[in-house]
């Protein structure tokens, strides 16, 4: 071997070796998040918690709810001008990943945006959050002015460990009345034997019944927490959060999972649902295009449904409904809802204290204040302040905004998504099998002695 | 990720240190900024997953020494099996579909025509684009309600082709074989290029035809650069991972969860990093074994085009 020989074929290993590792590299990689701000204040690339100056702040984007957040950032920069606050903006998948790795590496922003719940729960585990339980002593008004609801998820053996923020989404049902008037139907389904019959109805006239965006999989499971919840009431789910054992061999469990399979075996949902993805809206699209008459979806579509739906929203072709009961026998309340009770700020325990500071100054002054409420209002959404509605508008964005108050402050109770809910291993395991068995790979029972198997974990 | 090093470090590794034992200290130092990337970036990482494979790790907060936990969890799952044997398919079609098809693009590619050299840049546009954008173009093209299918009519084209676990596979792998089948063709360009034409006159003179040439010429001349080639396909299908998980985040259900993905999910949505280590020391440990393999079957005779 001569070493011109060795030479090349060296050079050609790294040469090949590039591509593939860059391709891997490249997966690893965030989604080129979008940072603004404190115009330059804070140098730190990274935008972590290790400089002093400015306090950063990682958000969602995506509109409208992106530019609100903005604006916030933005009011409350204008009006301190020693204390500034560096922002962050990333896509919803690609966050929940960043944040953790962020935070795990002691690179976490000041503030953190969050679901509350089994996240939260996970942070205070392992000390990573600031306990605001004081905090809301000293600011009772903060407090009060609050939904009592949205403390649950903020709060842990006790303690406060978020500050509930922004919008209150309950889980709602959308109906297209140019969809239903075409098929024939004059109500809307007010039991499972009217959702099923209005199912066959739509499959015979060639519509899909319903829009779900499968491939996101927390879509599929809003339609088992409602069914859950009204077959078996809240406390068979209450269970698996407490971590009994053997909590999902409920025979409400069992209902549960057969009806969803009836759904699905009967086309309830819109062919090639499992390759839709929620992320990209086309789940809406689907249900506003009329191809679909009706989807099950977070309160806070109403927005992009109106902006774009063409005349879906303006027109006044749309209805919504809570979930309905399943039958005589439910054990549950058909007032309960589920859903977001709220999103949640916390203060990164390991960030500077002149950066904590700057955070509660931030919450205590700009996070929804009449301003940050009132634009809140005009996206189509529900703030989580007392006595918000008085400031909804006439017209159909009021009355939605109405219902979703309603529907939001009576509810008896208001549980939180599953998978915020639980730690996120089990949520892993719980959206997986939820996937396998609207495919109808796996059979009820194998589902409970999956998701049996993951309690606690 | 650190599971795609064996090839380069197979690769690097063997003829680093042949030629330096021929050459002398004086050729051997030059590797050294090589070799330092390469510990730090491949060598420590692996390691490191080694460790933490033997842990329980959320991935925040602190590490638990947990024994053989892991890796009893993860060799008890029917997760794993199934992972493994999406793992092995798409390997195995990567290969069948890719390998005859780039040899023949190739060949056809390295005749010095106008209209081949027009062809050929054109194939070589998938080759532009990242994984990620690939997959979302598909994505958007196969979407059952707004993509090709609905919006030109054709109903042999409106298929639930992501949301079908048969037809994902199929898609997947004519999605890989669209990116990657310019890449080898290239290669393989380049290889039937070198072959001396004297040899293809000597053949004329026999009297082979043009098939005779292509099986009986071209092919066993080709037969390192198919090596090559192979070793590439069949270790990087190995790891594929961004273009699944752009187009089905490997559904529907798991219809698509390959390895790297299974590691993905297991590790990073699920926060089990002792799991995701024990699955990434897998894939290395197969992915040694297979370049190993491959390099075996090339044997170490040297090219007559190289001489």
């Amino acid at each position: 071997m001569d070493p011109k020989t060795t030479s090349r074929r060296s050079l050609l290993g790294v040469a090949l070796g590039a591509p593939l590792a860059g391709a891997a590299l490249a997966a690893c990689g965030s989604s080129g998040p979008t940072q603004t701000g404190a115009g330059g204040g804070n140098a730190g690339g990274g935008g972590g918690g290790g400089g002093s100056g400015a306090a950063t702040y990682w958000f969602l984007s995506g509109q409208p709810q992106q530019a609100v957040r903005e604006d916030t950032v933005k009011r409350f920069n204008s009006a301190n001008s020693g204390n500034q606050i560096a922002s962050t903006e990333f896509q919803n998948d690609a966050y929940k990943t960043k944040i953790k790795t962020a935070l795990g590496a002691g690179q976490g922003p000041t503030v953190i945006w969050g679901w509350g719940g089994g996240t939260l729960r996970e942070y205070v585990k392992n000390n990573q959050v600031v306990d605001l339980t004081d905090w809301f002593s000293s600011n009772a008004d903060q407090k009060s002015r609050r939904f009592p609801a949205s403390f649950q998820a903020a709060t842990v053996n006790g303690k406060i460990y978020a500050l509930p923020a922004e919008t209150v989404t309950p889980i709602l049902f959308y109906w297209n009345k140019k969809v239903l008037d075409k098929i024939g139907v004059s109500a809307i389904p007010q039991d499972w034997n009217g959702i099923m019959q209005y199912v066959d109805k739509a499959n015979s006239k060639g519509v899909a019944p319903f829009s779900l965006g499968g491939q996101s999989r927390w879509t599929n499971m809003m339609w088992l927490e409602f069914l859950l919840d009204r077959i078996g009431g809240s406390q068979v789910f209450q269970n698996v959060f407490d971590g009994k054992a053997n909590a999902w061999s409920d025979p409400a469990v069992t209902d549960m999972l057969t009806k969803v399979q009836d759904l699905v075996k009967a086309n309830g949902f819109i062919k090639g649902f499992s390759s839709i993805t929620a992320d990209s809206n086309a789940d809406q699209a689907v249900f506003y295009t009329g191809k679909a008459g009706a989807v099950l979806h977070g309160a806070w579509i109403y927005g992009n449904l109106k902006t774009a739906g063409g005349d879906l929203v303006t027109g006044g072709h749309l209805e919504y409904s809570n979930f309905p009961k399943v039958s005589s026998s439910d054990k549950g309340d058909p007032s309960d809802t589920v859903g977001n009770p709220g999103q949640y700020y916390s203060i990164n325990a390991k960030s500077p204290s002149n950066q904590q500071d700057i955070a509660k100054k931030f919450f205590g002054s700009t996070v929804l204040d009449d301003a940050e409420v009132q634009k809140w209002i005009s996206t189509g959404s529900v703030p989580l302040i007392k006595g918000s509605d008085s400031k909804f508008p006439s017209g159909p964005d009021g009355d939605f905004l109405k219902f979703v108050y309603d529907v939001s402050s009576k509810a008896k109770s208001f549980a939180q998504s599953w998978d915020q809910a639980l730690s996120p291993t089990q949520a892993e395991t719980l959206l997986d099998n939820i996937a396998k068995l609207f495919q109808l790979s796996i059979t009820p029972e194998q589902w409970i002695a999956n998701m049996n198997k993951a309690i606690g974990s | 990720m650190t599971t795609l090093a064996p090839p380069v470090a197979t690769g690097r590794a063997a003829t680093g240190g042949g030629g330096g034992a021929v050459k002398g200290a004086t050729v051997t130092w030059m590797t050294l900024p090589a070799l330092a990337i390469f510990a730090v970036f491949a060598l420590l990482p692996l390691l490191g997953v080694l460790l933490l494979s033997f842990t329980t790790w959320t991935g925040l907060g602190a590490i638990q020494p947990s024994g053989l936990t892991s890796w009893r969890a993860v060799l008890s799952d029917p997760g794993l099996p199934h992972a493994l044997w999406i793992t092995f398919k798409i390997m195995i079609f990567t290969w069948v579909i890719q390998t005859p098809l780039s040899i023949l693009l190739g060949v056809f590619m390295a005749g010095h025509q106008r209209y081949r050299e027009f062809l050929a840049a054109l194939f070589f546009i998938p080759l532009l684009l990242s994984s990620a954008a690939i997959a979302v173009a598909y994505k958007a093209l196969l979407d059952p309600n707004f993509g090709l299918g609905p919006g030109l009519h054709l109903a042999f084209l409106t298929q639930d082709w992501l949301g079908n676990g048969t037809l994902a596979f199929w898609a997947v792998m004519f999605i890989v074989s669209w990116q990657y089948i310019p890449f080898h063709s290239l290669i393989y360009q380049g290889a039937v290029r070198q072959i001396p034409k004297s040899m293809y006159e000597a053949a004329m003179l026999d009297g082979a035809g043009r098939i005779r040439q292509f099986f009986s010429l071209t092919l066993p001349q080709l037969r390192y650069t198919i090596i090559t080639s192979s070793t590439l396909m069949i270790v990087g299908a190995l790891t594929f991972f961004d273009l699944i998980f752009v187009l089905t985040a490997g559904g529907p259900a798991d219809a698509t969860r390959n390895l790297a993905l299974d590691m993905y999910i297991r590790g990073f949505q699920g926060n089990q990093m002792g799991l995701a280590s024990a699955i990434a020391t897998i894939l290395v440990v197969i992915g040694l074994a297979l370049a190993l393999l491959l390099r075996r079957l090339g044997g170490s005779g040297s090219q007559l085009e190289g001489a």
